[in-house]
C-alpha cells in the first residue's frame, strides 16, 4: 500500500470513529457560534468607535463655529484665518475649511486652497447636493462621512456643519448676507482615522485570537471528554465483543461507570457469564451424549466376544466340578467375565440418561455404580478402592447419572493423584445434619441500585466476598463480609466499633445499605440489608459479638438433612496456591493430560443440587473432597 | 426325511453359535447351528425343531424379519431371542405379537442359557398340548385364565393398570408352569426403579435353576406382595390375583404399553 493510500485509509478510520465524529460535530458548532459572535462583536465595536470619533468631530466643529461667530459678524477675516489655521495645524485634525454658498473655499487650514472652487459632486458636498437640489438642513447623522482621498491613503472622517443664516447675520454692520439666504456656507472639518483604524484593527485581532484559543481549548476539552467517557468504554466494549466472538467467554469488560455505557458493559458481562455457563452445560451434555453413544456402541460390540468367553468358561466350569485346581481358575475367569458384563451394564445405564431427572436415589448405590465404572481403570495400577458406606443413609433426591459423574470424576482424579505408586482411595458416606449457616453461600448480592456487591477479587476461604463501604465522622473504608450465610468471620479492615454512627454504603454508588428504622432483634443496633436476586433479602448485624443474620426465604424452607460423601486419596496433594482456583474451568493441574473441566463440571453438578463441595489437601499427604447434598433438593 | 431336533441356533457370530452348541449338546440336546437366517428357514422347512434361538441384530435378515417370515410360513416353533443389554427394547418388541416366547440377554453363562432353553422347551410342549386340546396358541389360554384387561409381556409377565395411576405386576402362569415348581422368589425392594425388559425379580425353581423374570413395565416399586414372597405356591396357584409381585408407579406407561399384548 502506498503512503497516500495509507493516509486515506487512516483518515477513513479516523472518520469512522464515533469519538472523532462527536468531537468534530461539537467543534464545528462551537466554531460557528464563536465565529458569529466574533463577527458581530467586531462590527459593533467598530461602529461605536467611529461614532465616538464622529461625536468628537461634531463637538469640535460646533465649538469652532461658535468660536468664529463673533469674528464673522465683525467680518474680521484675519482672526478667522488665524483661528482656523491654528486649529487645523493640530495633529488630530487633517484640515478645516469653510465654503461659501457658491462652493468657493473662503477659509482653510491649508492656505493654498483658499479661493479654489469645489465641485458640487466632491465628496464633501455630495451629501447635500446629491438630490440635484441642495438640502437646506442636514440631520446630525448625515453630516459625517468616511472616505479615502486616494485608494492607498488612510481613512478620513469628514464632518460638514452648515452655517445657517441668522438675524444677526443680515443685520450685521457689513451686510454681507441678504435675509433670503438660508445657508450661508459650510464648515468642513476632516479628521484622520489612522488612530481609530489602528484601534479597530487591534481589537479585531484580539477577538480573533480569543475565538481561536476558545475553540482550541474547547475542542481539546471536548475531545478529551469524548475520549474518556465514550471512546475508551466503547473501545473496551469492542475489544470484549471481539474476544467473545473469538470464543473467549472468560473475558470481562472493565467499564465501571454509572452511565448507559457502564450499564451496557455490565449487561454485556452478565450475558457473557450466562453464555459461558450455557456453553459449559451444553459442552457437558454434549460430552455425556457422545460418551453415551460410545458406551452403547462399545457395549454392543463387546457383547458377542463376551458371550463366547462367558459361555465357554461357565461350560468348562460346569464340566470340571471335582477338579479343584481347574475349577478355581475357571471360577476366576467366569466371575471376572461377569464383572465385565456388569461394567457394560453400568455403561449402558450411563448411556440411557437423556434429560437430567431428579428422583429419589440411594447415594451408596450411585457410588457403587461409579466405582464399577472406574475400577476397570484402577486395576491397571496399584490403587486400592476402599468403600466405607453408611447403609442407613436416607434416599436423596438427585439426578443419579449426574451424581455418578461426580464420583467418577473425583475417583479418577484421586487415582491420577496417586499415579504409579501404591495408594488407597477411600470413599465414605454418612448422614449429617447441617444448619444453613454451614453450607449456604451467598453467591449474589445487590445494593438497592442493583450494583453487584460480590467482589470476586477478594476472597474469604476461597469464596468471593461481599464488599461494603463504611463511613463514620472520622473516615471511610472498605469491609468484606464472609459470603457463607450466618458467618461472622468478616474482614472488617479496622472499621470502628459498629454503632449508630457507622453507615454502610454500596462501594459503587454510595447508596445506604442500612434501611431506615430496621433494627437487630438481638442487640438493637441498626442492620444492613441487601438483595439476593430471586432469593429474597439477607439482613444482618455487624455489632461485635452479635453477628445476627436473617435470610427469610431460606430459613423458611430449610431442611437440615444432608448426605456427606468424602473421597480421600493418599496421593500427591494439591499445593495451597492452587486450591482457590481448583473449581474454575480450564484450571487443570494435570498439564496436557486434563481438560480442566472435570472439577468445574463436578462443582456445577453439586451446585445444581444445592450441595457444596469442599477440598482439604496437603502436599505429599493426600487430598479429601467433601460433598454435601441436601436430602430434599 | 423329517426328524425332530431340539434346537436351531441362528447368530451371525460363529463363536456364539459354537458356544451355544457346545453347552446344549453337552446336556444331550440335538443342536443345529447356522450363521445365516435364510439357511435357518431352509432347515426349518426340512426338519422339525422344538426350539429356535435367534439373534436379533443380524446382517441379512434381522430377528424381526425372521419372525415375520416364520409367521408367514405357518411355522409355530417357539423362538427365544438373544440380544445384548443395549437392545433390550428390541427384545421387548420381538415378544409382542411377532411370536417370540422369551429372550435372553447376552452375554450369558452356560447355566443361564440352559435355564432359558429348558424353560422354553417346556413352554413349547405346553403350547403344543394346549393346541391339541383345541385352545388358541396365543398364551391367553392356559391353566389359570388371564383376565382380559391385563397386558402381557410375551408368556413371561403381566401388568394391570390400576385406577390411581399405579400398576400391579405379576408373572404369567405359563412361565411358572414351564419353570416347574418355584421354591423361592427374590424381589426388588420398595423404592427401587424397574426398567421394562430388564429382569425385576428372580424365581428359583426346585431344581436350583435361576429364572429371571423380565419386567413388563418400568417404574418405581411402591409395594411388594409379602404373601407371594413368603409363600411361592400362592403365586403358582393364583398368579393373576393374589399372587401379584409388585405394585409400581409407572414412569412412562404409554410408551411401555405399546409393546405389550392385551
Amino acid at each position: 500500500m502506498s503512503s497516500a493510500q495509507e493516509q486515506v485509509s487512516g483518515w477513513f478510520m479516523l472518520n469512522s470513529k464515533i469519538g472523532f465524529k462527536l468531537t468534530f460535530g461539537v467543534v464545528l458548532t462551537v466554531l460557528l457560534a464563536i465565529g458569529i459572535f466574533a463577527f458581530f462583536n467586531i462590527q459593533s465595536e467598530t461602529k461605536s468607535l467611529l461614532n465616538e470619533v464622529k461625536r468628537h468631530a461634531n463637538q469640535l466643529s460646533d465649538a469652532l463655529k461658535s468660536d468664529t461667530e463673533y469674528d464673522m459678524l465683525h467680518n474680521d477675516r484675519g482672526r478667522i484665518h488665524e483661528s482656523i489655521r491654528r486649529l487645523g495645524s493640530q495633529d488630530s485634525i487633517d484640515r478645516i475649511r469653510i465654503f461659501n454658498k457658491a462652493g468657493a473655499v473662503i477659509y482653510s487650514s491649508d492656505s493654498n486652497e483658499i479661493g479654489e472652487m469645489v465641485d458640487k459632486q466632491a465628496e464633501s458636498c455630495y451629501r447635500c447636493h446629491s438630490a440635484g437640489k441642495p438640502l437646506e438642513s442636514l440631520a446630525m447623522k448625515e453630516r459625517a462621512r468616511v472616505f479615502r482621498p486616494h485608494p492607498d491613503s488612510s481613512r478620513l472622517l469628514g464632518i460638514i456643519n452648515p452655517i445657517y443664516n441668522a438675524p444677526s447675520c443680515w443685520t450685521a454692520a457689513c451686510h454681507a448676507h441678504p435675509k433670503t439666504q438660508t445657508v450661508l456656507g459650510v464648515l468642513d472639518v476632516t479628521i484622520p482615522l489612522t488612530e481609530v483604524d489602528r484601534d479597530i484593527h487591534r481589537s479585531r485581532l484580539a477577538v480573533v485570537v480569543l475565538a481561536i484559543s476558545v475553540i482550541l481549548i474547547l475542542s481539546l476539552i471536548v475531545g478529551y471528554m469524548v475520549r474518556w467517557w465514550i471512546d475508551r468504554p466503547v473501545q473496551e466494549l469492542l475489544t470484549g465483543m471481539k474476544h467473545v466472538a473469538d470464543g473467549n467467554l472468560a473475558y470481562r469488560v472493565s467499564v465501571n461507570t454509572d452511565d448507559e455505557l457502564g450499564m451496557l458493559a455490565r449487561s454485556f458481562n452478565n450475558m457473557t457469564e450466562k453464555l459461558a455457563q450455557a456453553r459449559l452445560q451444553l459442552f457437558q451434555s454434549d460430552k455425556l451424549a457422545s460418551l453415551g453413544r460410545l458406551a452403547a456402541g462399545v457395549a454392543h460390540e463387546i457383547n458377542n466376544p463376551l458371550t463366547a468367553v462367558l459361555t465357554y468358561s461357565s461350560y468348562l466350569l460346569k464340566r470340571s466340578k471335582g477338579q479343584s485346581e481347574a475349577c478355581d481358575d475357571l471360577n476366576v475367569i467366569v466371575s471376572e467375565t461377569i464383572r465385565c458384563r456388569e461394567i457394560v451394564k453400568s455403561l449402558l445405564d450411563f448411556a440411557r440418561q437423556t434429560v437430567p431427572k431428579k428422583r429419589k436415589a440411594d447415594i451408596n448405590e450411585i457410588i457403587g455404580r461409579a466405582a464399577t465404572v472406574v475400577e476397570s481403570q484402577l486395576t491397571m495400577g496399584k490403587v486400592k478402592l476402599v468403600m466405607d458406606l453408611d447403609q442407613t443413609l436416607p434416599r436423596v433426591t438427585v439426578d443419579a447419572n449426574q451424581i455418578q459423574q461426580v464420583f467418577i470424576n473425583l475417583t479418577v482424579n484421586a487415582a491420577d493423584a496417586i499415579g504409579e505408586s501404591n495408594g488407597t482411595i477411600r470413599i465414605t458416606s454418612r448422614a449429617i445434619s447441617l444448619q444453613p449457616t454451614a453450607v449456604l453461600q451467598i453467591k449474589r448480592a445487590l445494593c438497592p441500585k442493583r450494583h453487584d456487591l460480590v467482589d470476586r477479587k477478594v476472597r474469604i476461604d476461597a469464596k468471593p466476598a461481599i464488599s461494603m463501604r463504611y463511613r463514620t465522622k472520622e473516615g471511610t473504608g472498605l469491609i468484606y463480609l464472609n459470603p457463607m450465610y450466618g458467618s461472622d468471620q468478616h474482614k472488617l479492615n479496622g472499621m470502628p466499633v459498629f454503632g449508630d454512627n457507622v453507615e454502610l454504603l454500596c462501594p459503587d454508588c454510595s447508596v445506604s445499605l442500612m434501611p431506615e428504622g430496621e433494627i437487630c432483634p438481638q442487640c438493637g443496633s441498626r442492620i444492613f440489608s441487601f438483595e439476593v436476586p430471586l432469593k429474597g433479602f439477607v439482613q444482618g448485624c455487624l455489632k461485635e459479638g452479635c453477628g445476627w443474620q436473617r435470610w427469610e426465604q431460606v430459613d423458611a424452607a430449610w431442611n437440615d438433612e444432608f448426605v456427606e460423601v468424602r473421597v480421600m486419596d493418599d496421593g500427591c496433594g494439591i499445593p495451597e496456591t492452587q486450591l482457590p482456583k481448583l473449581f474454575e474451568p480450564f484450571a487443570t493441574t494435570k498439564g496436557q493430560k486434563g481438560t480442566g473441566l472435570g472439577l468445574a463440571v463436578t462443582w456445577g453438578i453439586v451446585d445444581n443440587h444445592n450441595g457444596t463441595i469442599t477440598v482439604e489437601s496437603e502436599v505429599g499427604v493426600g487430598t479429601t473432597f467433601i460433598i454435601r447434598i441436601p436430602v430434599e433438593s | 426325511m423329517s426328524t425332530v431336533r431340539d434346537i436351531l441356533v441362528i447368530d451371525d457370530e460363529p463363536m456364539v453359535t459354537l458356544a451355544v452348541m457346545k453347552v446344549c449338546s453337552a446336556e444331550g440336546m440335538t443342536v443345529t447351528v447356522t450363521n445365516y437366517a435364510a439357511e435357518a428357514l431352509r432347515f426349518l422347512e426340512e426338519n422339525k425343531f422344538r426350539l429356535v434361538l435367534c439373534d436379533i441384530m443380524m446382517h441379512e435378515l434381522d430377528g424381526f424379519q425372521f419372525l415375520e417370515e416364520l409367521a408367514r410360513r405357518g411355522i409355530h416353533t417357539p423362538v427365544v431371542m438373544m440380544t445384548g443389554y443395549s437392545t433390550v427394547g428390541n427384545a421387548v418388541k420381538s415378544l409382542s405379537s411377532t411370536g417370540a416366547v422369551d429372550y435372553i440377554p447376552k452375554p450369558f453363562t452356560a447355566d443361564e442359557l440352559l435355564t432359558v432353553v429348558r424353560r422354553s422347551l417346556r413352554c413349547g410342549t405346553l403350547l403344543d398340548e394346549a393346541e391339541s386340546a383345541g385352545l388358541p396358541r396365543n398364551g391367553a389360554m392356559s391353566y389359570v385364565p388371564c383376565p382380559a384387561n391385563y397386558y402381557r409381556l410375551g408368556y413371561i409377565s403381566w401388568v394391570e393398570m390400576e385406577d390411581k395411576g399405579t400398576a400391579k405386576v405379576g408373572v404369567s402362569d405359563l412361565f411358572l408352569k414351564a419353570a416347574e415348581g418355584i421354591s423361592n422368589f427374590e424381589l426388588s425392594a420398595p423404592g427401587e426403579d424397574l426398567v421394562q425388559g430388564i429382569h425385576c425379580a428372580v424365581a428359583i425353581s426346585t431344581d436350583g435353576s435361576v429364572h429371571d423374570i423380565m419386567c413388563p413395565m418400568g417404574g418405581k416399586v411402591l409395594e411388594i406382595n409379602a404373601g407371594a414372597q413368603s409363600n411361592p405356591s400362592l403365586v403358582e396357584k393364583d398368579p393373576y390375583f393374589r399372587g401379584w409381585l409388585y405394585r409400581i408407579l409407572p414412569t412412562d406407561p404409554q410408551s411401555d404399553l405399546q409393546w405389550l399384548d392385551l
